[in-house]
């Protein structure tokens, strides 16, 4: 496969681009994929049972499980969708790396990772079958397949764009080469080459995209030169408030006074208290790096390292999407560059007129400041950010396809070795769906709204499901089930009612204003309402479970071994004190 | 935390380093070397040669720090 993309190379690069790579970059870029491929042949051999292949035989270190569980969400939206959501909403689209994030990591760290690893589950809707029941697990494990490969599509779609934009490689031909890739080393050493290879990614993304703040910072005069750069650009082109595209939460008293068109309320309770926690406390794809910790500390210190890098990602994401607002100005006419919504600046008659979209602010960052070898290493960054989001959605969807779907419903006696086969095709399977849904992506409008959408229908509703499961002895299976149909019903209920009706923006967001962003925040604070309202009802009216059998599954009732004997600075809860407050002054700084 | 063999992630994580630091040192030296007119390197203040040479030396700490040779006997030690 190596050899068939440097014999494309050349006649790809033929086409006109933003950057032209230099043979250095080329190889820089085929020795990355020689790389992750060597490291899949040479998991192979210990990828032989169950728990190898799906769980990484439960034995990774803190570090490795922290900066895999970071790594797997730094895919391409991570990297592209905020720097571009960054250009348009200013430095509001930090929110989604620090309080969308932070304290729902350390949420889990301490909270809910007792109960995850306790009961030794191998995925989420497998928790929800020991604590809710068969039912309950296979609306999860359906739902969650069904985003995973979405999400997985996306991934695919939108590297697939950042090599068309900047390098002018055919987009079906990106798709093909990246998921093959993914597939055959995920195929071949499961969980663990999937891990193994998001550390390295990780390491790539961040030694290929940190250049461009440093030299960002340094050209603009730093961050106040930033802002007043900024501030007379959007100045220029007469954007109203421009000063709130500087601003963490100052501007966020009043729908009107900032781009987002969002209040604080969407912000701290949709995004940071429902969204984030559903995403980081209960999606699959994260959570299984940090349930192949090998033991609780590790995983309970794994989520509070990845929250510690998790921090400094709007660094090279963030920063980048306001460094284009400051500084992107048009090659020909030297005018102020103005970014325009992908699906403008991809149609054909946006392309005749040169025109770029958000998502490429990032690509062109990079062509601004990187010359051969950097050039290689970023675009590799670029990619490795791709693959290590589509490899966490592929062995995630693998797990959940064999234990969840395969092992309950289809053959509940599969041997290991069954259930092992069956991951290594499920990877094959995953992938090819996944394909197949980045065709059906290249229509949609926005890579980032489509997905909060997505994240709202199912993430937010199951957070509810699986907080009051764990902390709340009293929940029954009817109403663990009950409460998670009627969330994710009421999810989609109300985006099918905005998309006939855009007038009902103003009851679900509570303002006619509210964008795509602030309508996700408040739908998924509304339906996770509703989940947690319905669970409570009908559990109060139906026959609890006998303590005996909960536990290990919940607050009360699980025995979680005490760290007395531990120094403090071995101690998780120590740390996670250290990353909430280096979070706190983050956005007292930035307010 | 160990491969297969006796091959830790962050050796691979050395090797990827230190190729990647070769080679982007290497083009920025090229460059110099060559006179290369290229409007980028105005802008980036030469951050192929420094940031190729961190890269550099970050994957010889860790080729070395974790080479297989020197985790054999620890690994040895702990079994």
């Amino acid at each position: 496969m190596i050899h068939s993309l440097a014999i494309l190379a050349p006649a790809l690069l033929a086409v006109s681009t933003l950057v032209h790579l230099s043979p250095v970059d080329l190889v820089i870029i085929v020795f990355y994929f020689a790389l992750v491929l060597a490291i899949g042949l040479y998991l192979k051999e210990r990828a032989n049972t169950g728990e190898d292949f799906f769980m990484a035989g439960r034995e990774m270190t803190a570090w490795v499980a922290g900066l895999a569980f970071l790594s797997a969400n730094l895919g391409s939206l991570e990297l592209m969708g905020w720097a571009g959501n960054a250009y348009k909403y200013g430095i509001l689209a930090a929110h989604w790396y620090w309080i969308g994030a932070i304290p729902a990591m350390l949420f889990l760290a301490l909270v809910m990772m007792p109960f995850y690893h306790i009961c030794r589950t191998h995925s989420v809707p497998g928790y929800l079958k020991l604590r809710f029941g068969e039912s309950s697990r296979t609306l999860a494990s359906i739902s969650f397949a069904f985003m995973t490969v979405l999400m997985s599509g996306i991934n695919m779609y939108a590297m697939a764009v950042v090599m068309r934009v900047v390098l002018g490689w055919d987009i079906h031909v990106s798709i093909w080469v990246s998921s093959i890739t993914v597939a055959v080393y995920v195929a071949l050493g499961g969980l663990r080459s999937a891990i193994f290879n998001e550390v390295l990614q990780f390491f790539l993304i961040w030694a290929g995209a940190l250049l461009i703040p440093i030299l960002g910072l340094v050209e603009t005069g730093g961050w106040s030169g930033l802002k007043a750069r900024i501030l007379q650009n959007l100045t220029e082109q007469h954007v109203a408030n421009p000063s709130s595209y500087t601003h963490l939460w100052s501007t966020l008293g009043d729908f009107g006074n900032n781009p987002m068109g969002i209040n604080w309320v969407g912000i701290v309770f949709g995004l940071g208290v429902v969204l984030s926690m559903g995403y980081w406390t209960t999606d699959f794809l994260v959570i299984q790096r940090v349930l192949a910790a090998k033991d609780l500390r590790s995983a309970k210190l794994a989520p509070i390292i990845g929250a510690a890098f998790k921090m400094m990602v709007p660094f090279i994401v963030i920063l980048p999407g306001l460094l284009g607002l400051a500084l992107l100005r048009d090659p020909h006419t030297g005018n102020l560059l103005r970014l325009v919504p992908g699906d403008l600046a991809w149609s054909d008659a946006g392309r005749a007129q040169g025109l770029h979209g958000y998502d490429e602010v990032l690509p062109l960052m990079l062509a601004r400041y990187c010359g051969p070898g950097l050039l290689g290493l970023g675009i590799t960054a670029l990619i490795a950010g791709f693959m290590s989001g589509m490899a966490g959605n592929v062995s995630a969807f693998a797990t959940v396809w064999t234990y969840d779907i395969y092992g309950a419903l289809i053959n509940k006696r599969a041997s290991d070795d069954a259930k092992v086969k069956m991951g290594r095709w499920c990877t094959l399977l995953g992938v090819g769906v996944s394909i197949g849904t980045a065709y059906l992506v290249m229509q949609s409008q926005s890579i980032m709204d489509y997905v909060q959408a997505l994240f709202s229908f199912f993430i937010a509703p199951l957070f509810g499901t699986v907080l009051l499961g764990m902390l709340w002895k009293r929940a029954t299976p009817a109403g663990g089930f009950w409460g998670l149909f009627a969330g994710t019903l009421s999810s989609v209920g109300m985006w099918a009612w905005v998309k006939v009706n855009p007038e009902a923006v103003k009851y679900v967001a509570l303002s006619s204003r509210a964008q795509e962003q602030a309508q996700n925040m408040f739908r998924a604070l509304w339906c996770c309402l509703i989940c947690v309202v319905v669970t409570v009802v009908v559990s109060l009216v139906t026959k609890p479970r006998p303590d005996a059998e909960l536990r290990g599954l919940v607050y009360g009732l699980t025995d979680v071994p005490h760290e007395e004997h531990v120094s403090v600075f071995h101690r998780p809860v120590f740390w996670a004190v250290v990353v909430g407050a280096v979070f706190v002054i983050l956005q007292i700084i930035f307010w | 935390m160990k491969a297969g063999g006796s091959l830790s992630i962050w050796f691979f994580i050395g090797v990827s380093m230190l190729v990647n630091g070769v080679l982007i040192t290497g083009a920025g030296m090229w460059e110099i070397a060559s006179h290369a007119d290229n409007p980028v390197l105005a802008l980036n203040h030469h951050a192929s040669i420094w940031w190729g040479g961190l890269l550099l030396i970050f994957g010889t700490v860790y080729c070395y720090r974790f080479s297989p040779a020197r985790e054999r006997p620890r690994n040895a030690g702990k079994s």
